[in-house]
């Protein structure tokens, strides 16, 4: 493999695992932060707990967004040096702000979070985790905003040969990143729903499976009876509220994000269409024009002449709503679009040193479509998956209880992933569905002198050896496999510990929250009321 | 127009500065784990002293790499591409030690602890490190063609500036952790932190001040050298206070110290932002580096309503949690168990 390769792989291996963590820091992030105002404002105790757990988990896997977030700041120059030379005036600008008005906030206003449960007053409190939750918005907005300008370059000229920004509020209201950024965060709710969801219908299982609650019949209505378990820590009546409550919040969320995802997903869709036809095509393994949408195509969808592949299964009309909004339009499929590009951009890689050995060798306009066409429908599958099955759950648990079953519990733990696997399927296929360019050409810019975009075999740092590359290749990917390993580890372990993980009040004291919060002075146990602060953090 | 690249050169200056004067403590600290700790509950209390402040002292990182991204961008890919190896080493470093911050109390186990307070550790000491040789190199040249690619293969960078930048951030990280410590504590861990800053400031600047001195020799002016004066003397000063057991204000001199080297070096450097060491005329300069006008007076306009923001709010963080704290203050380890019934007890009526 050559440096383009590997550093390919190792931009898309770091980028997937980071964004495992991304998704549930924003949505789990805004979760806690509901859950915590609703404390606020009822003072109910299984509210606080809710924040707690939820809190802890969220804490976990914070950091793990953190630590790889800083291999994301620096790969670009490290990696991909020639892509930073190009693209600095206009791409530095959101990564910069990220940091400056995002990454900031975040940070800053975490740690007064944690550690302040008793140093801040209790709105003030509830506001510093609200400006961390702004912060991982925002800064989900300005990433978003640098990855568009990529996939639909504008507000620039030509200088030079290289872009400048002219016009930064083009470059911020790129109608691609208005999109994608709440698509992403919608697709990040879906990651938390399903998280919350999945836990809690564990844990009312495991209730269940003690004993602890039973399904009686009351006043004739068959309904949850719950009970109480005074030697697990924890284990209390509240303890139930927490986790129905937790439950449907989780659902409802699932659902809602599912929703969202359609709607902006749609709204791409037809942006997609404008800006990066072939990804469009790629997107469906179509070669041949038309309007239908494949629900299943065989063949060898990878084969290069585009032949091979047969649609089985169409539904006509559907991809020209997807492109455009009604039933008829002609989507043009591979066959037709191959030549375009190759008379707009050429057939081969320019002869020029930047290409190393790849110089004069013939382009690849079509992305791998295997790919491309599997990724587009894993990201809707997955997402409609735990929709349904969210829906499935509300409906499961309406006696105020899960089913005793444990296949099905351990099917709601498993479907935690599905989500997970919707978002990565939604940015291999949006990433690798650009190439042959890291930056895509803009066609509504064909051939005037302003056209922006970058072979991604050019983008790669000429100084850097395949041997460097292959290095931080292996050792970023064991650590983060290692890491991977901890954390979901730690993870289980803090699940399955329940509230009292969180709270060790609950585990040390009779069992009974102090119903004032976090414990205000009265925390059992013995130990001063600060110390239950510093137990929470580190 | 240079004015403005010019002030990015400074602000950039300033973004590097609050790194190594904020994370400068808490890689301290972080080091200290296992150099100055005795014992748990004393590396309980130097984590959490750290522990509120330490990741938005670490912003200061990505803020500096991204705002030399923007503000000049053919710097931020030539440094960055030609030091690949060093800066994934501190990137690993940078990961395990986060992770080690947040996951060392979340299982109470010896065996636990003791792995991750050495990823604390070491991981502060790697990360300082090889920040501080970044930092020298910028200063000191690069062998860089024309097209600003480094020349020589994965270890061309390397030379005894590198090292001596290096040593530089972690003596000065060191030194600057016992400091913070003593400001931050109580009882014995207070004491013991002070003596030992007084005993280890000469030795642990040194290496910062070489570096100060050979860039000065190199390209100083008289009013870089002014600075470095400054920065000498300011050391002296926080070594005589350190000594008359001003714990406060010794902090602050050493801060000084910091902040005068740190702007001598840059102004000495300037207008270079990176030297080539192969043909001076590919020296990347504070003007045929930087982006255009345009970007550098919207990144302008961000920075100055951000970074104020930014340095309110941290105080304010800083004095919400101005407590000291001591071994007494740290609760007693909570071990989480899996809350479940082994035998059917349940307190059910009926
Ligand atoms: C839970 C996650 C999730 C779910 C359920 C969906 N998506 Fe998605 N999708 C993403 C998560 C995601 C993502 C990971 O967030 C991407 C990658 C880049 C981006 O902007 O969002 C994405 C990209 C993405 C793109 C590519 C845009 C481009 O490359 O320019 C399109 C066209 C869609 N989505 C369309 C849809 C449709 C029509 C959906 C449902 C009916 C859908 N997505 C559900
Ligand atoms: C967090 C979400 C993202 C994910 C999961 C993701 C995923 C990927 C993947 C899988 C690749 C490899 C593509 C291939 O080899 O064909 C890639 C490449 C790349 N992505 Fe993204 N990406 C994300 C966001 C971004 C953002 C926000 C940017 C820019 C700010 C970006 C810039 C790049 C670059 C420079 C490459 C390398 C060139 C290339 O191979 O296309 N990515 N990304
Ligand atoms: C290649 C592109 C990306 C880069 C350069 C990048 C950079 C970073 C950095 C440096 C951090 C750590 C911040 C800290 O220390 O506090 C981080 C974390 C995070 N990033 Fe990314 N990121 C990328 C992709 C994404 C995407 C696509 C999103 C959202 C849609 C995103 C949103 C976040 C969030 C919410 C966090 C977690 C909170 C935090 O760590 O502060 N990132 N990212």
């Amino acid at each position: 493999m050559d440096a383009v390769e590997l550093a390919r792989w190792q931009f898309g291996i770091t980028t997937v695992y980071h964004f495992m963590m991304v998704p549930l820091t924003i949505g789990l992030g805004l979760v806690v932060a509901i859950m915590q105002t609703m404390w606020h404002r009822t003072g109910r105790p299984e509210y606080l707990r809710m924040t707690k757990f939820w809190g802890k988990l969220f804490l976990i896997n914070f950091i793990m967004g953190v630590a790889t977030g800083i291999v994301q700041e620096f790969q670009f120059g490290m990696a991909w040096s020639e892509y930073s030379r190009f693209v600095g005036d206009v791409f530095g600008a959101p990564l910069a702000m990220e940091a400056l008005l995002a990454f900031f906030v975040e940070s800053t206003f975490l740690g007064l979070w944690i550690f302040g449960w008793k140093q801040l007053r209790p709105g003030l409190h509830l506001a510093a985790l609200w400006a961390a939750v702004v912060g991982s918005v925002v800064s989900a907005y300005f990433i978003i905003v640098a990855n568009s300008w990529m996939q639909h370059p504008v507000g620039v000229t030509v200088v030079d040969g290289r872009p400048v920004m002219t016009d930064a509020w083009a470059v911020f209201t790129n109608n691609t990143a208005l999109v994608a950024f709440p698509h992403t965060l919608m697709g990040a709710l879906g990651v938390a729903g399903a998280f919350l969801l999945g836990i809690s219908w564990y844990h009312l299982w495991q209730r269940r499976h003690d004993g602890i609650d039973t399904v009686g019949t009351v006043a004739g209505r068959t309904r949850v009876v719950v009970g109480e378990a005074p030697g697990v820590p924890g284990r209390d009546r509240a303890d139930h509220a927490v986790w129905l409550k937790s439950l449907r919040i989780g659902a409802v969320v699932a659902m809602v994000s599912f929703a969202g995802t359609s709607v902006t997903g749609d709204l791409q869709g037809k942006l997609m269409f404008e800006q990066q036809p072939m990804k469009m095509a790629a997107a469906e393994a179509a070669c041949h024009d038309g309007t239908g949408f494949s629900v299943l195509s065989v063949g060898n969808i990878g084969s290069k002449d585009c032949d091979d592949v047969v649609a089985v299964w169409e539904v006509p009309g559907v991809l020209s709503f997807l492109a455009k909004g009604d039933f008829t339009t002609e989507v043009k499929g591979v066959n037709t679009l191959l030549p375009e590009y190759e008379a707009a951009y050429g057939e081969t890689l320019p002869d020029r040193p930047l290409y190393g050995e790849r110089a004069g060798t013939e382009i690849q306009y079509v992305p791998v479509m295997e790919v491309t066409y599997w990724g587009f429908r894993m990201m809707i599958g997955f997402g409609a998956l735990a929709a349904a099955a969210a829906a499935a759950a509300l409906w499961a648990t309406r006696r105020g209880t899960v089913p005793a079953s444990r296949g099905l519990m351990r099917l709601a733990v498993v479907g935690i992933l599905a989500p997970f696997g919707a978002n990565a399927a939604g940015w291999i296929f949006t990433e690798m569905g650009r190439q042959p360019f890291v930056v895509a050409p803009n066609p509504a810019m064909a051939g005037s002198v302003d056209q922006v975009f970058m072979f991604t075999a050019a983008a790669v740092s000429p100084g850097v050896e395949a041997g460097e590359i292959l290095a931080s290749l292996i050792v970023l990917t064991s650590v983060y496999a290692a890491l991977m390993v901890v954390e979901v580890r730690l993870l289980w372990m803090y699940v399955r510990g329940g509230v009292a993980s969180a709270m060790p009040e609950l585990a040390r004291g009779a069992g009974t929250p102090p119903s004032d919060g976090a414990g205000s002075g009265t925390a059992a146990g013995g130990t001063k009321p600060a110390d239950d602060v510093l137990a929470f953090a580190y | 127009m240079e004015t403005l690249p010019t002030v990015w050169f400074c602000a950039i200056a300033v973004l590097w500065l609050g790194y190594l004067f904020l994370e400068g403590f808490d890689l301290g600290v972080g080091m200290h784990m296992k150099l100055f700790a005795r014992g748990e509950a004393e590396r309980r209390v130097l984590l959490n002293t750290i522990g509120p402040v330490w990741d938005g002292n670490e912003v200061w990182l990505l803020t500096a790499g991204g705002a030399t991204f923007a503000a000049f961008p053919l710097w931020y890919a030539s440094l960055f591409s030609a030091l690949y190896l060093p800066l994934t080493l501190a990137l690993v470093a940078l990961i395990l030690r986060a992770v080690a911050i947040e996951y060392r109390g979340k299982v109470h186990t010896d065996r636990w602890r003791a792995g991750w307070d050495w990823a604390i550790a070491l991981g502060s000491a790697t990360a300082a490190f090889c920040v501080g040789a970044l930092l020298a190199l910028t200063t000191t040249g690069l062998p860089l063609d024309a097209n600003g690619d480094r020349v020589g293969g994965p270890f061309a960078w390397f030379s005894g500036y590198a090292v001596l930048g290096g040593l530089a951030a972690v003596g000065f990280a060191l030194v600057h952790g016992l400091a913070f410590l003593a400001l931050k504590t109580d009882g014995g861990i207070r004491t013991r932190a002070h003596a030992a800053f007084v005993r280890w400031l000469p030795v642990g600047i040194l290496p910062l001040a070489g570096w100060v001195v050979a860039v000065q020799t190199a390209t100083g002016e008289w009013w870089s050298w002014a600075l470095a004066a400054g920065a000498v003397a300011a050391a002296a000063v926080a070594y005589s206070l350190g000594r008359a057991g001003s714990e406060g204000r010794a902090f602050i001199a050493l801060g000084t110290f910091l902040t005068l080297g740190v702007a001598a070096v840059f102004s000495a450097v300037y207008p270079a932002v990176l030297p080539s060491t192969i043909d001076p005329a590919y020296t990347l300069t504070v003007m045929n580096a930087s982006s255009s006008d345009y970007t550098l007076g919207l990144m302008s306009v961000v920075a100055l309503i951000g970074l104020p923001l930014i340095l309110a709010y941290q105080s304010w963080t800083y004095w919400v949690f101005r407590r000291r704290l001591t071994v007494g203050s740290i609760p007693t380890a909570h071990t989480v168990v899996p809350a479940t019934v082994r035998r059917l007890v349940t307190g059910r009526e009926g």
